[in-house]
């Protein structure tokens, strides 16, 4: 085996590293050959960002990626251990946090696995290579014949070195290269279900959230603002909230207001009565907001186009809606700032440290390199919520009281009120079939308001429009492909000889709007699957049959079949008033595999649905860890029914009327399906592909294809209520 | 002054007997378990027991708790020596984002005290004041038949 070797002689110290890895030499030449790096080491290449090794063996890895209760702190972990071979419990993680790690954007996307995780694996792989090199040299021993194991390096001869020992040889200010070997699978934690992390605090009453956090001097904090975004107070008694027990200070910037306490419960009684001032609406609300969508001005822009079908008139056209919906937090948004010396702290659960950076030194008029943001986990979060904007609250309150920690929480109604929802969507589908009962042109259009208003600019903040002067918003931007945003998953991914795909980005909101998990794949799959049946019983074929006929990507085929076959597709036995339904996407087309099957039980009377056993088979590419796998898309399984089966945001002229769980009820445990089995396939030679994400499309579909199946009725609006379903029934 | 039965001691508290004990128990004595959720009764994340009946903490104010022992999730256990009920949530990984598990697990805890052997119904219907958004209930129903399985 030939070993090239390369010497780096880097800048300063003189410091010497030699490679000798059994890999090809070609691709390591050249300053900064970043090209081949996997993940987010494209972005920050340095090993040190990413990676570092104490003297006392401890191993800190460094991910700009947020806990938001998906896992990932204990997947990372889990990649990184097994790549440095080192136990677990050697291996620490700090997560997002603009002083210390890298910055990975927003944890949005499901892209945490496929960007922080395969830069983690890399940086991680690099890091073993060279202690191995470090030991090499300790011994005088050609490296290629180390090995390690336990977080030390062993010699052939029986010697060993840990890693701390090796931890002043190490010199990790360099870059990563592309081709260092990955240690195989199968020995060591990656693809083993190891306990997440977080866990056992979250059961015991231990510090896991920011509403938690209770730094030294804390003060507590409430916004007093209209009903719902799109409202504004009246005239307001300030002296009365002040002069009540315990308020330190009533704070107001323009229309922001708050009231700050030394007790919560004082906070919020003097929010409470703040709060009672009349209010007036400041925005235009459709009553009809798919009219309105159709109607309004739009960016229309085609993003597949395969052509017009030979031979005219489509077979079938079916046009489906979906409402706003909701996050839907179950805890109400909330940090703490804390404003020292000119430097102010903000502890977020934001999905993005480094924009809210940007966007929170506007709002307070501080540089950015003075306001420091540090991810400290908050309740699920699902997209964009009022994270961000809580962060912005509480940083503009401890500007006014330097030296105390401010402790900011949301009450319910305002998360209710306030939060960007998921937008309104409609779709318009239409197909024809051939004499041979395939599809042979397929037409796709979808109208929906942005799926994307993160602030990186203090005018996306609440707090930002209230100011006076107030921050103008950036006009809201389309997500482009391959991602996409309304049109995320309008592009099937089956294959039709003739297609097209418009996307009609509606740039106005009547209603706030940001990313709700999955944004548009909700309602692209919904359509696109629910419509599939529709022309597969058209065709008179079996509706599993009919996308496979239809599929060619052989890993789309296998979460297919597999979903059908754990289900018992073939063998299910029909009765009156059940039905089963199918439902497959592949996430935004990049991530993971994903088929659900379930059945569905119909009360003819009242048209309510029991939903019974759901399956679902899931291919995420190499599974570091399968429960972890399988503990996302049970969420999005269940979560995704909520949504389509009993949720809508409400609103009338004057405000958002979904302001509690009673007004915009969410599923509760005796709804619940029977079971849900998820399989995952597992890819060892694979890359990571994002999970969290990949449910939401196929679960809607199959739950509608299954009512379709046990009554003879399609409904195309969300959600699937039980009195739609009655009113179709009759 | 108020004397509380807390989690298997006495503590003395000085909020006023209108505050919610859900704000005595986060904001004077430092407990996290128990979370604000909704102020309204309708999520659960801030379930304690009051004697063996799961009540919603924000709902329930200082002065009307009198004699009757308040526990929390802290008083079922720690994080390096959790309870039974506390154990079977582990074992089964039910958590996502876990702000609704302490409210989950007071409400399962409050079940099992008063029905050790419920069935898949009496614990579907005992768990409906507790909402979760993570759709982590699958999970919280195996722990909490692991938990009857696993106590006796």
């Amino acid at each position: 085996m030939s070993a090239p070797s390369r010497r780096m002689v880097l800048g300063g110290g003189a410091l010497t590293v030699f490679f000798a890895l059994a890999v090809p030499a070609g691709a390591q030449e050249g300053h900064g050959a970043t090209a081949g790096l996997p993940g987010d080491l494209k972005r920050q290449p340095r090993l040190d960002s990413w990676i570092r090794v104490g003297a006392d063996g401890r191993i800190t890895v460094f991910t700009g990626k947020a806990e938001l209760g998906q896992g990932i702190k204990t997947a990372l972990l889990q990649v990184a251990a097994h790549e440095l071979d080192a136990p677990l419990a050697q291996v620490d993680l700090i997560t997002a946090d603009t002083g210390l790690t890298p910055n990975e954007g927003v944890t949005a996307g499901s892209h945490s696995m496929q960007d922080s995780g395969g830069a983690i694996r890399n940086a991680a792989a690099n890091v073993r290579w060279l202690l191995i090199e470090a030991a090499a040299r300790r011994w005088s021993l050609p490296p290629a014949g180390l090995t390690t194991g336990l977080g030390a390096v062993q010699a052939p001869d029986g010697r060993s070195l840990p890693y701390g020992a090796l931890a002043t040889a190490l010199d990790l200010a360099i870059d990563a290269r592309p081709d260092v070997p990955f240690r195989p699978p199968g020995r060591g934690p990656v693809g083993r279900d190891v306990p997440r992390i977080d866990i056992p605090a979250k059961l015991a009453g231990g510090a896991a959230y920011v509403q938690d956090f209770r730094p030294e001097g804390l003060v507590h904090a409430r916004v007093i603002r209209g009903p719902s975004e799109g409202t504004a107070l009246g005239e307001v008694d300030i002296a009365g909230a002040r002069a009540m027990p315990g308020v330190i200070a009533v704070v107001r910037k323009g229309r922001f207001l708050a009231v700050v306490a030394e007790r919560e419960w004082q906070a919020i009684q003097a929010q409470q009565r703040l709060q009672t001032a009349p209010s007036h609406s400041t925005a235009q609300r459709p009553n009809d907001i798919h009219a309105w969508l159709l109607a309004a001005p739009a960016q229309a822009q085609v993003i597949l186009d395969l052509g017009e079908a030979a031979g005219g008139a489509p077979t079938a056209s079916a046009a489906y809606t979906r409402p706003y919906l909701m996050h839907g937090s179950i805890g109400p948004s909330c940090a703490v700032a804390h404003l020292q010396d000119g430097e102010l702290t903000v502890w977020t659960h934001t999905q993005g440290v480094f924009p809210l950076r940007r966007a929170i030194a506007q709002l307070v008029g501080l540089p950015q390199e003075n306001v420091r943001c540090r991810h400290f986990e908050g309740a699920g979060c699902y997209g964009h919520n009022g994270a961000d904007d809580a962060a912005g609250d509480a940083a503009l309150i401890a500007m006014a009281l330097p030296g105390r920690p401010v402790r900011m929480q949301w009450m319910r109604e305002q998360e209710h009120g306030w939060e960007p929802l998921g937008s309104a969507m409609v779709t318009h589908l239409s197909a024809s079939l051939t004499p041979e009962g395939r599809v042979g042109s397929w037409r796709h259009d979808v109208w929906s308001t942005p799926h994307n208003t993160r602030p990186q600019e203090a005018g996306r903040l609440i707090a930002g429009a209230e100011v006076d002067p107030p921050f103008a918003a950036p006009p809201p931007q389309p997500i482009p492909m391959p991602e996409g945003g309304g049109d995320r998953n309008a592009i099937p991914l089956y294959a039709f000889p003739a297609a097209r795909v418009t996307n009609r980005f509606v740039p106005e909101m009547p209603l706030r709007v940001s990313a709700l998990r999955s944004l548009g794949a909700h309602m692209n799959v919904f359509s696109i699957e629910s419509f599939m049946d529709e022309l597969a019983l058209m065709a008179r074929a079996d509706p599993v049959t009919f996308r496979l006929t239809h599929l060619e990507d052989p890993r789309a085929r296998d979460v297919v079949a597999a979903a059908a076959r754990q289900f018992g597709w073939q063998a299910w036995r029909r009765m009156p008033g059940r039905g089963r339904g199918f439902g497959f996407a592949r996430y935004k087309n990049l991530g993971a595999y994903c088929a659900v099957a379930l059945e569905v039980e119909v009360e003819p009377v009242t048209g309510t649905l029991s939903v019974g056993r759901i399956v679902s088979a899931v291919d995420s590419g190499q599974a570091v860890s399968p429960d972890g796998i399988r503990s996302q898309i049970e969420g999005a399984i269940v979560q995704s029914l909520s949504w389509t089966m009993i949720e809508q945001v409400a609103w009338d002229s004057d405000q958002r009327t979904s302001f509690d769980w009673g007004a915009y009820p969410i599923l509760r445990f005796p709804a619940l399906p029977k079971s849900v089995e998820v399989e995952v396939i597992d890819r060892p030679t694979e890359p990571f592909l994002g999970t969290g994400e990949a449910g939401q499309g196929p679960t809607a579909a199959a739950l509608a294809n299954a009512v379709a199946d046990a009554t003879g009725k399609r409904l195309r609006d969300l959600p699937i209520t039980a009195e739609k379903v009655k009113a179709a029934i009759g | 002054m108020t004397i509380l039965r807390l989690n298997g001691s006495t503590r003395s508290v000085v909020s006023t007997p209108e505050t919610p004990l859900l704000y005595v128990l986060r904001d004077e004595l430092g407990l996290r378990g128990a979370k604000f959720g909704c102020g309204l009764g309708q999520c659960g994340a801030c379930t304690v027991l009051l004697d063996d009946r799961p009540v919603f903490s924000c709902l329930t104010t200082l002065g009307s708790v009198g004699d009757r022992a308040v526990t929390t999730v802290e008083g079922l256990g720690t994080q390096t020596a959790p309870g039974p009920m506390q154990r079977a949530f582990e074992a089964e990984q039910a958590a996502q984002c876990g702000y609704c598990i302490a409210g989950m697990v007071m409400r399962a805890e409050g079940l099992l005290r008063k029905t050790p052997k419920p069935s898949e119904a009496e614990i579907r219907a005992a768990l409906a004041p507790n909402l979760c958004r993570c759709g982590t209930h699958m999970r919280i129903l195996r722990a909490v038949r692991h938990a009857a399985e696993t106590t006796s």
